[in-house]
């Protein structure tokens, strides 16, 4: 728990902030049938990040990275286009793009665990080359659907709320649920911990790390259905483009250690929160966009500096209790809107 | 032994894929051609967008018009490949060499190596920043200042009996690109003569669907009153039309929106009534390049920078012009 507090507050503030600018910031109003608001824009917008920093965790925690997940997001939100472009039905699209996703998760987790090459450069292949392939698929245009049932994913109310954060609570659920109801996330962070330990042990490592970064890409190819949706259209040059640095960020936020080994979906939704709401902030109280990024880039700073508890008992010279926060538990409520 | 052999596998895929990438950057024109053909060498940036295949498609079928012939080289949006192909061509005598570059710096070199070879060289659609300018002919592109004035008389225009304020939002380019400077610049130059004309908020959507949407969906909260978008680009326009539907505005009406490009979606929105006007930014400078070609060789003095011909659509010409659109 104590590891979730700081992000926790960091959010807070950050919505603070966002109260002084803007009175209204926090209101929730149903219009047009659906719920309307920035809190609502903020899980909205954020949905995508989410699901790709959830696949990312994961990756992180068996002490691999995946750097293609940006790409992924292209490739299958171009395919699942060109496939409704191509007047295929909505499911048989979403199927194709989301099998594809899958394959090209496989690949990573085969080139890392199979082949042994080091995550970092095993999926800066598929980074590099799967940009290209969703450019492949797109022609190089902007390609643009106008299907309802496409809409829905991204861009679509369900019971008026936004049916993508729908998505991410059922995804949440069931990694919530397999991780820490069942061993698997035991097992992850055991390979985490000591990859050949663990095989020695009995774990299959590779078959895990081959699944985690299936399920990354999976995660991957769902957020690109999502913001294709929400645009009606596929832009495979700049559809996910450095979403695989903002959701190693939100993990990193979360509190999930970049040598692997343990891992907390809680902090990392709350760290894909705290990023898309730095976002918002920015576009409400009018930051200049030359300065953005150096704006962006200070806040991040602070957050980080905060929740590194050396940095905390060199400032405040603190003297920090013996007894360390244990493995985190879930926070399935933190995400509801 | 297993190990061995992935590797070799991985090695072919890789192969594969790097010559996939190879026989993509087409050489289209091609031929002889008689002794009096002209013959053009042309090297373009790649194939990033919409707007830069019809600008491609344009450039060859006007030198198929005018008979010149087209030696194409595609540089997949890399300097190195860029003057590769310049200095190909100035191996291979082309009469004339022209082409968009893909990064402002770097090019007094090769520029150099083609005017020792008596090769006139025409700039498209992008300038470079040598200080020498006798290293080139001309520059044919668009003026994108002129873009941004555009799109500011007509909102003039547009409000020309309005007694009160009027808040306009305004989606820029990407930070620090030449159209988003100026185009920004442009627009302020217009509308800043009338202080009733207020730009309330001002964001980089980088020129995606995805940006507009999302930063345009922060702008209709944060300013409840909003009457004017000014994009600049089509894209940022539609997906921000998407935000200020899901807002429950009618774009058009509620909120008067003005982009730049006219890209075939961005014209099919203009017709349908959700944009009001459009500022062409026209990639079909081929036949423009053609004649300068011909007068150049002729040895006929021509203007140090030439500007695309480009036009502005309202909803009705938009409607008229939708079903020949070629972008």
């Amino acid at each position: 728990m104590r590891r979730l507090l700081w992000p926790v507050l960091i959010l807070a503030l950050l919505l603070l902030v966002n109260v002084l600018f803007t009175p209204g910031f926090l209101s929730v109003q149903v219009r047009d049938g659906h719920l309307y608001g920035s809190l609502i824009d903020i899980l909205r917008f954020g949905a995508p990040l989410i699901l790709v920093s959830l696949g990312m965790t994961l990756v992180i925690a068996t002490g691999g990275i995946d750097l293609s997940v940006g790409s992924v997001v292209a490739i299958s939100g171009a395919l699942a286009c060109l496939q409704i472009s191509q007047d295929a039905g909505v499911f048989t699209a979403v199927v194709l793009a989301l099998g594809l996703s899958v394959l090209l998760g496989a690949w990573n987790g085969f080139l890392v665990a199979g082949v042994g090459i080091q995550p970092i450069i095993a999926t800066l292949i598929l980074m590099v080359a799967g940009r290209g392939l969703a450019q492949l698929i797109t022609d190089g245009q902007i390609i643009t659907v106008n299907d309802p049932a496409y809409k829905l994913i991204g861009g679509g109310y369900w019971l008026t709320v936004p049916f993508g954060i729908l998505i991410v609570l059922v995804v949440l659920a069931v990694t919530a649920f397999l991780t820490r109801r069942l061993a698997l996330g035991l097992l992850i962070e055991a390979v985490g911990g000591n990859a050949e330990a663990s095989r020695l042990a009995g774990i299959r490592a590779r078959g895990i790390i081959v699944m985690v970064y299936a399920f990354a890409a999976l995660c991957a190819g769902v957020a690109g259905l999502m913001i294709s949706s929400n645009i009606s259209s596929a832009d495979g040059n700049n559809a996910g483009l450095w979403i695989e640095l903002d959701a190693i960020l939100a993990v990193v936020i979360g509190g999930t250690s970049l040598a692997g080994g343990r891992f907390s979906l809680g902090g990392t939704v709350l760290g894909a929160l705290i990023i898309q709401t730095l976002t918002t902030t920015i576009y409400s109280i009018g930051v200049p966009p030359e300065t953005t990024l150096l704006f962006k880039a200070l806040v991040v700073t602070v957050v980080c500096l905060i929740q590194s508890t050396a940095f905390r008992d060199k400032v405040f010279h603190r003297r920090r209790p013996v007894a360390l926060a244990g493995p985190a538990t879930e926070e399935k409520a933190r995400v509801t809107a | 032994m297993m190990k061995r052999i992935t590797a070799l596998v991985i090695a072919g895929l890789t192969a594969a894929a790097l010559t996939g990438c190879g026989s993509s950057g087409s050489e289209g024109g091609g031929g002889g051609g008689g002794d009096d053909a002209i013959v053009m060498g042309f090297s373009q940036v790649g194939a990033e967008s919409g707007w830069r295949t019809a600008n491609t498609k344009s450039v060859q079928s006007a030198a198929e018009k005018s008979k010149i012939t087209l030696r194409f080289s595609d540089a997949q949006q890399k300097q190195e490949n860029q003057i590769k192909a310049i200095r190909s061509f100035v191996q291979q005598k082309v009469d004339i060499i022209a082409f968009s570059p893909v990064v402002e710096s770097g090019w007094d070199t090769v520029l150099k190596e083609a005017q020792n070879a008596k090769i006139p060289v025409i700039l498209t659609d992008r300038a470079v920043d040598s200080k020498d300018t006798t290293l080139y002919k001309t520059f044919l592109g668009s003026d994108f200042v002129e873009e941004g004035k555009k799109a500011g008389q007509w909102l003039v225009e547009e409000y020309k009996d309005a007694k009160d304020t009027v808040n306009i939002v305004e989606l820029q380019g990407t930070t620090g690109s030449a159209p988003a400077n100026d185009r920004k610049a442009g627009f302020a130059e217009v509308i800043g003569a009338d202080p009733k004309f207020k730009i309330v908020a001002s964001q980089t959507g980088d020129f995606t669907r995805a940006k507009g949407k999302e930063v345009m969906e922060a702008f209709l909260k944060s300013t409840p009153d909003i009457d004017v978008l000014y994009a600049h680009n089509d894209d940022m326009g539609l997906g921000a039309i998407e935000a200020i539907e899901g807002a429950g505005k009618v774009p058009g009406k509620d909120i008067k929106i003005i982009t730049v490009d006219a890209v075939k979606d961005g014209m099919q929105a203009l017709a349908d009534g959700k944009i009001n006007f459009i500022v062409e930014c026209s990639p079909l400078l081929g036949p423009q390049l053609m004649d300068l070609a011909q007068k150049v060789l002729k040895g006929e003095n021509i203007p140090a920078r030439v500007v695309t011909e480009e036009t502005t659509f309202d909803q009705e010409q938009a409607k008229a012009a939708l079903p020949t659109r070629e972008y």
